[in-house]
């Protein structure tokens, strides 16, 4: 009985035909394409994109020079120099971090003491030479004026769980 | 010179005007079917497909055209120039030459020829050669692999689908395609009584065009690109439209054999409104589309498996149809005069 079963569902192709059906149907169902650049998708607060210097409300810089992210950083990526400053508080004269060598571990933010350091929700910066992605401080600075809002939110948002 | 105008020249072109007519629109179909192709696999794998360059990405193909024109045509060091150069023209002429026989419509045909299908047969029998020429003068082990690989596929399905054909034959009495589908016009299409014989030649014809889930010559996983990984720009372009132009001459084979060429599904008033080229256009696109679906559903056979399924399984089943068919046209008396 089982061969004439066997037999019979080889020779009318019930396998195939129900192969063919199943693509049919999903033919009509809704696509999961996202239109990429037009469209994006959903980021977690916890993302890490590019990294960025925040500041505080008063526009005076976080960073203390700790050198605490330079510490952890597992790829060796931050190179940080810091001096006295004229004011007597400790300030950093450079902050550089290589993001060809960064591997976005998300270890320097975890690190920081006074959330300086950030990663945050860009992805989007791909550039055409090496030589620019050698982040220097007024870049990290300028990344941090730029998305502050949006790195408030995040941290905010993830703060619960911290 | 009044002679020479009306006997030669005249005739002439009419002639290429004609085939003019058969070829422009021919390979905007080829074109669009790429297009449909990744439309239609894009739908079933639930992505989009092309839909950037220009509305819906209609202007997908011609970029692409353009693209494979701009190329640098790429002749490998070892390759064998001259024969490296003819394989993708010869497959791209056998799959235009081919039209020459297909009637579009009533009386729509370039060539009336008695033996159509024999012709047929033959320019389909010939396309391997492109195939093996490109895999032999790449000098290289995948292309080679590839073209013997399609060279066998090709021989062991022409078999079963000649005699596939050979059933229809016996049922129209004719080799002449436009009386065949005439001889279907009478009756039912031949899809209904050679109903079996209708699925082999759908498969043939995927096994015949080295189509998934029989497109072993071309492997990508296993031979990367099978024939044609050698080939660049215009070179590889001729390929492309060359295997395309195949499968839709062989879809309109599989038409006008079976599902009643130009001839509309039912012999009443709204159905005869419609011209009878649109009605081939559409059973061709049916066809066209069950290529895609094939390809969107199916995983590659193995080559065991292919050969397998060519000769121990379509050939007797193509040769007992030959003999049922013709069993049952004499028992009847209804063999066609």
């Amino acid at each position: 009985m089982s061969f004439l079963d066997r037999t019979a569902r080889s020779v009318l192709l019930s396998e195939l035909v129900s192969g063919l059906g199943l693509t049919f149907k999903y033919m009509f169902k809704p696509k999961y394409t996202l239109n990429y650049p037009y469209e994006k998708g959903y980021l977690s607060p916890r993302f890490r994109g590019e990294h960025a210097l925040r500041r505080y409300p008063n526009g005076e810089e976080r960073c203390i020079a700790c050198k605490l992210c330079e510490a952890i950083c597992p790829a060796q990526a931050i190179t940080i120099e810091a001096e006295e400053r004229s004011d007597g508080s400790r300030r950093t004269t450079r902050y550089d971090i290589d993001m060809t060598k960064c591997i976005y571990c998300g270890f320097c933010e975890e690190a920081c003491p006074v959330d300086a350091i950030v990663e945050g929700p860009n992805f989007e910066f791909a550039t055409e030479t090496r030589e620019e992605l050698l982040y220097d401080k007024d870049k990290l600075l300028a990344n941090g004026d730029r998305w502050e809002p949006e790195l408030a939110r995040r941290l905010e948002l993830d703060a619960p769980y911290r | 010179m009044a002679d020479l105008w009306n006997d030669v020249l005249w005739p002439l072109i009419i002639i290429i005007a004609q085939i003019l007519l058969i070829v422009l629109p021919l390979l905007l179909a080829v074109a669009y079917l790429t297009y449909a192709e990744r439309k239609v696999i894009g739908a079933m794998q639930l992505r989009k497909g092309p839909n950037v360059v220009g509305p819906f990405g209609l202007l997908q193909p011609i970029a692409d055209g353009a693209k494979l024109f701009l190329k640098e045509t790429i002749i490998p060091t070892g390759a064998d120039r001259p024969v490296f150069i003819l394989a993708p023209m010869l497959t791209f002429i056998l799959a235009l030459i081919g039209w020459a026989v297909i009637p579009f419509d009533e009386g729509w045909v370039l060539s009336d020829i008695n033996v159509g299908v024999l012709y047929l047969l033959a320019i389909s029998g010939l396309g391997v050669y492109g195939i093996i020429m490109a895999g032999w003068a790449s000098n290289s082990k995948y292309a080679f692999l590839g073209g013997l690989r399609s060279a066998a596929q090709m021989v062991s399905y022409e078999i079963s689908m000649g005699l596939i054909i050979i059933s229809v034959l016996l049922t129209a009495g004719t080799l002449n395609l436009s009386e065949i589908v005439q001889a279907q016009a009478n009756g039912v299409w031949y899809a209904l009584p050679h109903f079996p014989m209708f699925v082999l030649f759908v498969v043939s014809i995927l096994a015949e065009t080295n189509r998934a889930p029989f497109d072993l010559p071309e492997a990508e996983a296993e031979l990367v690109g099978g024939y044609n990984v050698e080939y660049s720009a215009m070179t590889f372009a001729l390929f492309f439209l060359g295997e395309y132009a195949n499968m839709i001459l062989m879809s309109a084979i599989a038409v006008v054999l079976f599902l009643g060429g130009w001839l509309p599904p039912l012999d009443m008033a709204p159905f005869t409104w419609v011209p009878g080229i649109i009605w081939f256009a559409l059973k061709v696109c049916a066809i066209l589309f069950v290529f895609l679906w094939a390809r969107a559903t199916f995983p590659r056979y193995r080559y065991d498996q292919l050969m397998r399924l060519g000769w121990k399984v379509f050939l007797p089943l193509s040769l007992a149809w030959v003999v049922l068919t013709a069993g049952v046209l004499v028992a009847f008396d209804a063999l066609p005069q």
